[in-house]
């Protein structure tokens, strides 16, 4: 590191500490010299905005867990109670409620930003494994507070997913009667839900740090790919990155407020305000929106064990995408087939998204099988290949290099720089 | 290229219409209720007291015969954002309801009449009584029954929702079932003790047709239909089912306010701070090396 990277404290107290405990140092190397690429855009915000989103939950996670009792008896009145009677009750559920949807669209666009600029690739497959993990405890830990409320759906949707373990061959069935705590789900299942649900938020607070960490090892990726080589490469992190990151966090909250303050219940399903009742099954189970690509997964195959290979595979093929992928070119925007076939992709899963909320007969189950073939033959075919015989355009030589380029060819769509 | 753009273009419109005629195929379902103006619909719509007040009568002299309202207290008839009672009404209606209290000090439950912090008796002692007087059909408590009850919207409809804030799926679904009672058509078999409503799934209700034109006595001349009556009801159900509404709004209102000055201020410092990197490069301090483990 160079001495401008150091961080050298001028205040006793502070040189005091430093000695001791060299947080500041450590604050000082990570977010504020540490150094991001130039040609950052705002898809590159999506990290900053989910640990915004993590502490958005986690806070108002504590306060509700306050008010809330985990009973099959009193959940659903306990909920209502904080509706009601909780001061600003009504907020804190809508923020967490609506906050669980939009940690998903975050890390959607993340997932999206990672996959159309190779963020993946050597040396980030670490980095990347991280990143799928942090998915997978999150899908865990937004279905397991989904059941919370003792709705309907709450109900039905633990039933059908924990009856998924049944598939397993000779201990399906006990590993189903361990989950439940019992012979049905009941009360011991909402009690260990809720405390997974309040555990697994610090297990991913935990596994961000490493995530960061990781990051923070390696650098970040750019729309080009190409690693930055000289400081004209890039800006520190403070006040470029952190200055960009606020804005776009303000944009995020704006979208945000629309859906608490005036359309709270338009992600929900109606059928988790009727309390859940064993003895009736729902004309439609439906999962929430974020798992519905998913759940079209596990049913468009007509084989309850391959179903649930099939919907885990979906998830967990992603973490190999580093050694799936052959080509050691990481943009999309340098690689257009595997634009074009990337595109096509995020179609494909928005398209199950469709199909996982319709009921499973007729012509959706035909397309739902269509869609899943496309899935995993982009992942386990198309991409390994494409690496092989794709033809790719020139890269630029550098960061700079590329900047100065677009910044020529953009014309009226941006304004021109002052000084070429 | 253009031919791969042709063809992915190609793939996402044949799906589009693929999903859009299963649709069509697979909407043979009730019909969608015809969508009613709600005082509280929109960025700035809050409840009419005065509708509510209407509706809260109607409740309680037609549907509270068989429907509880488990959630609510009387207390909360005065609350602000709701019917706007005061709470000497409040605490009178209250004491028009017998409530069963105790244990006293026998051991004994008793009736007396109900207080301003008391809940809304059911009218039941528990599901089974009231579905013994309901021919076998459970009356559902209507605390959150407003926000309880859909409808299959439909692409595009889902989307456009989003956008126009449509929320109000509940109370035109209860404003259709109290208007959709109608002759079952020829050749519609329905099973003994149920009702032929447009609106209601499978068309076969349970409950019968609960109010007529005149029958419960409007005092400040709104007309006594069945049309205003179910509009009236289901917007009190409505407050029932979110009585926080009023006050979610107005705060959403002040957030917006909040959220666009400040995400404005944060535009221009970015745009300031950003300035001479796009455009002075030259002029930036010397900045170390990045160093990252070559590849």
């Amino acid at each position: 590191m160079s001495e401008h990277s150091v961080y050298k404290p001028e205040h006793p107290v502070m040189r005091w500490l430093e000695r001791r405990l060299p947080i500041a140092g450590l604050v000082y190397s990570s977010f504020i010299v540490y150094p991001t690429p130039r040609n950052l855009n705002y898809w590159w915000t999506f990290g900053g905005i989910l640990t915004f989103m993590l502490g958005v939950q986690i806070v108002t996670g504590v306060v509700l867990a306050m008010h809330y009792t985990p009973h099959v008896d009193f959940a659903f009145n306990s909920v209502e109670a904080i509706m009601r009677d909780v001061n600003y009750g009504w907020l804190l559920r809508y923020l967490h409620a609506n906050g669980a949807a939009f940690f998903f669209v975050a890390v959607y666009a993340h997932i999206v930003r990672g996959m159309y600029y190779g963020s993946y690739k050597e040396p980030r497959e670490v980095l990347w494994i991280l990143g799928v993990i942090l998915f997978l405890l999150m899908v865990v830990t937004g279905f397991m507070g989904y059941v919370l409320p003792w709705g309907q759906m709450s109900f039905w949707a633990a039933t059908v997913i924990t009856n998924l373990f049944s598939a397993i061959p000779l201990v399906g069935n006990p590993i189903v009667t361990w989950l439940w705590g019992g012979f049905a789900v009941g009360n011991p299942t909402l009690n260990r839900f809720y405390s997974l649900h309040y555990l697994l938020p610090f297990v991913i607070a935990g596994v961000v740090v490493l995530h960061i960490w990781a990051l923070h090892m390696v650098g970040q990726n750019n729309p080009t790919g190409v690693e930055p080589k000289t400081k004209k490469d890039t800006v520190a992190f403070t006040p470029y990155a952190t200055i960009k990151d606020a804005f776009f966090i303000g944009v995020f909250c704006l979208f945000f407020a629309w859906f608490i303050f005036y359309i709270p219940n338009y992600l929900g399903h109606s059928d988790n305000y009727i309390p859940a009742n064993p003895g009736q099954t729902p004309t439609h189970i439906v999962p929430e929106w974020y798992y519905l690509p998913f759940y079209a997964i596990l049913r468009a195959i007509p084989s309850k064990l391959l179903g649930v290979i099939a919907l885990l595979a979906s998830i967990v093929l992603l973490a190999f995408l580093p050694w799936l992928d052959t080509s050691r070119v990481r943009s999309a925007n340098y690689r257009p087939l595997y634009r074009q076939f990337l595109i096509v992709f995020f179609l494909v899963v928005i398209g199950l998204g469709y199909l996982g909320s319709q009921p499973p007969e007729g012509g959706y189950v035909i397309a739902a099988r269509i869609l899943t073939a496309y899935y995993f033959v982009f992942l386990l075919i198309i991409l390994p290949l494409l690496g092989l015989f794709e033809t790719t355009k020139p890269l630029p030589s550098s960061i700079s290099e590329s900047v100065l380029r677009e910044g020529l060819s953009a014309g009226a769509s941006a304004p021109p720089p002052a000084k070429a | 290229m253009n031919a791969y753009r042709r063809t992915a273009f190609g793939l996402a419109l044949f799906a589009a219409v693929a999903a859009f005629g299963m649709r069509a195929a697979c909407a043979q379902e009730a019909e969608a209720p015809p969508g009613q103006r709600w005082s509280f619909a929109g960025p700035f719509g809050l409840y009419d007291p005065q509708q509510l007040q209407r509706g809260f009568k109607i409740y309680r002299e037609v549907c509270s015969n068989c429907h509880s309202l488990k959630l609510l207290a009387f207390r909360n008839l005065a609350d602000p954002g709701g019917p706007d009672f005061t709470e000497a009404q409040a605490a009178a209606i209250a004491a028009t309801f017998q409530v069963t209290a105790g244990p006293n000090d026998q051991g004994e439950m008793f009736q007396r009449a109900g207080k301003i912090s008391d809940r809304f008796p059911p009218p039941f002692a528990n599901d089974q009584a009231a579905r013994n007087a309901n021919g076998g059909a459970l009356p559902p408590d209507m605390s959150v029954l407003a926000k309880a009850r859909s409808y299959e919207r439909g692409f595009p409809w889902f989307i456009v929702d989003a956008f126009t804030q449509y929320q109000e799926e509940g109370p035109d679904y209860i404003h259709a079932i109290l208007n959709g009672y109608e002759d079952p058509p020829a050749g519609f078999t329905l099973p003994p003790g149920a009702q032929y409503n447009k609106y209601f799934p499978g068309h076969a209700i349970g409950m019968p047709k609960p109010l007529s034109d005149g029958q419960v006595e409007y005092t400040d001349g709104t007309p006594a239909t069945v049309d205003q009556y179910g509009r009236d009801v289901a917007a009190f159900l409505a407050w029932a089912s979110e009585p926080k509404l009023d006050e979610r709004k107005r705060l959403g209102f002040q957030v917006f306010v909040f959220l666009i000055v400040l995400t404005g201020l944060l535009y221009f410092t970015k745009k300031k701070v950003w300035h001479d990197v796009l455009h002075h490069p030259e002029l930036l301090e010397p900045r170390p090396p990045t160093e990252y483990p070559k590849s």
